[in-house]
């Protein structure tokens, strides 16, 4: 089953301004799932319209099944969502804060979950204090621990790592990576492509409010990236027409001492040993042999055109 | 499990009343004082001075007014003050958030709001009356007007929450509708001393006539007809409720 089943979602602002054309996509139940795109492509107000705190202007949204729009208390209670800005209430300690909001959620208090949340986001030893006093990395890790609280089936996070350092980070990470284990799906949004590529086994790309490309990660990686052989050579390379019509199948690119061939794009792939032997005869032995992979951050950029 | 959000209406009222708890010196204490010194000024600078046209003395004529007064201006800040500083810290989203919906988040803001008017109330009431030869005549018709006035002005501080973006707006809410309203409603004097024109115009200050009728309970007289002047609150209790809900369910300067 879906986790998530996003039909045909758009959202038009009073300013007439198109944040979401027509989105459709599929979180699958257990999945660990990035939402990637560049600033202003639709991201927060896709996770704010799951949220609640935007209304969609037209489209359906199903959450394990149910219609979030009109069965939203039952989706709700099954989603935890970390929202982008930092928000916090100015008269409660991080602990009250935990206990109203998994009460609001219909749920019993439950000290021990309210315990170990603030022991995995490292804030049992500032539980006591007024929200006021905390850090910002602190208020971003009581969001996610409040997102997590009333033991959601869903999770949501909207750039939870922002202002974030990279020890707390890994931590927060392998805690995520716990609960999706444990079954909870995950659905991210994140500047950080590399945590997203290590991270998640499914991700989309949106764009001024559409969808690119929505796949497994690994399919993204395997068919949409490509891969180059790299040659560096000890001296600038002179790089003539016949040369080029004789590689011409190898897409190849000369950079200064450098000359990279494509072997694998767009679901072509080419020989290595074709490749290096067509390399060997135009310029003689290489100094240097590197098998270079797009990542997704290259990907990324191909596909939007864009700075992340 | 049950259709309704019970333990996150109750969890809300208690967030709710917590935060005016956790700011007694404002809340309990400051009406407290501000009673004592209305009790200064006026018990006995002004004596034994007799209301015009209403048979008593002009402190216990004084007293229910102060009190129902107020309890309103607690009530209308228990929630504007909750909406404008949830909307300032963007906290407002865990409330939209979270499956509670319009009817059950509307119920636990106002329970709180009338809990904070009657703490405050009583407070006052409490420090008064050992000087007064106040009597609680129609207890009843006191329990009737404070909770209606208080839901009245809970819904309206709900809403103005929610229109106002700053503090600044919300003030802005507060001294130029709320105050002049609460003035001229008969708190301070019988508006059978105004003329004719004036007391027209009164007529249809709602304020009015929940002071009167408050004040109705205790000295047992009043300057208008109870049961029209109950029927009237009623419908605008009823009004304000219904209008305070519905904007929150259409998430009304809160959903984009």
């Amino acid at each position: 089953m879906n986790a998530l089943e996003i039909k045909n979602v758009s959202k038009v602002y009073a300013n007439a301004k198109v944040a979401l054309d027509n989105v459709s996509l599929d979180v699958p139940e257990g999945s660990f799932f990035a939402l990637l795109g560049p600033n202003g492509a639709g991201k927060s107000t896709l996770i704010n319209i799951l949220a609640d705190t935007v209304n969609a202007s037209s489209g359906n949204v199903s959450l394990l099944g149910r219609n979030l729009f009109h069965e939203r208390a039952w989706c709700k209670r099954r989603m935890g969502v970390v929202p982008q800005e930092i928000a916090f209430d100015p008269f409660f300690s991080p602990r009250e804060i935990l206990k109203f909001s998994r009460g609001m959620y219909g749920q019993k208090a439950d000290d021990a979950w309210v315990d170990e949340l603030l022991e995995r986001l490292e804030l049992s030893e500032h539980a006591h204090k007024i929200t006021r006093q905390l850090s910002g990395g602190m208020r971003r890790r009581l969001l996610v621990a409040q997102a997590l609280v009333h033991r959601p089936k869903l999770i949501i996070l909207d750039e939870p790592t922002a202002g974030v350092d990279v020890e707390l980070r890994k931590r927060l990470w392998d805690f995520m990576r716990e609960l999706n284990a444990a079954g909870t799906t995950i659905l991210l949004t994140t500047h950080y492509l590399e945590e997203a590529e290590e991270l998640c086994d499914r991700v989309a790309i949106i764009d001024q409010g559409k969808v690119i490309t929505s796949r497994p990660m690994k399919a993204l990686l395997g068919e949409v990236a490509s891969s180059s052989l790299c040659l560096s050579y000890d001296k600038p390379l002179q790089f003539s027409e016949e040369d080029k019509a004789v590689l011409t199948d190898f897409s190849p690119r000369v950079c200064d001492h450098q000359l990279c061939l494509t072997l694998h794009s767009q679901g072509k792939s080419l020989n290595f040993d074709a490749a290096y032997q067509a390399a060997m005869q135009r310029f003689g032995p290489p100094a240097g042999v590197e098998i270079r992979q797009e990542d997704l951050e290259d990907v990324f950029l191909r596909l939007t055109g864009d700075k992340i | 499990m049950s259709h309704f959000n019970i333990i996150g209406t109750w969890t809300l009222f208690q967030r709710e009343s917590r935060r005016f708890l956790r700011v007694k010196m404002q809340t309990i204490v400051a009406p407290a004082l501000t009673a004592i010194l209305y009790l200064i000024v006026f018990r006995y600078a002004m004596g034994d001075r007799q209301v015009p046209s209403l048979d008593v003395d002009y402190f216990s004529f004084l007293i229910p007014g102060l009190m129902m007064m107020t309890m309103l201006q607690n009530a209308f800040a228990n929630t504007s003050s909750s909406m404008v500083v949830g909307k300032i810290m963007n906290v407002h989203v865990f409330l939209l958030m979270s499956p509670i919906s319009a009817g059950e988040a509307i119920f636990a803001f106002l329970a709180a709001a009338v809990l904070r008017a009657l703490v405050v109330g009583s407070i006052l009431l409490l420090v008064l009356l050992p000087f007064s030869e106040l009597a609680l005549t129609h207890v009843w018709m006191i329990l009737f007007y404070g909770i209606c006035g208080s839901l009245i002005m809970a819904s309206l501080g709900l809403i103005g929450g929610m229109w106002s973006k700053t503090f600044d707006d919300m003030a802005m809410v507060n001294n130029f509708i709320i105050m002049p309203l609460t003035f001229l409603s008969g708190v301070f004097y019988s508006v059978t001393q105004l003329p004719p024109f004036w007391q027209a115009v009164n007529a249809w200050n709602p304020f009015f006539h929940l002071i009167d009728g408050f004040r109705h309970g205790f000295i047992g007289t009043g300057d208008s007809d109870p049961l029209q002047s109950m029927g009237a609150v009623a419908a605008l209790t009823v009004v304000a409720v219904l209008s305070s809900w519905y904007l929150w369910r259409i998430g009304w300067k809160l959903k984009e």
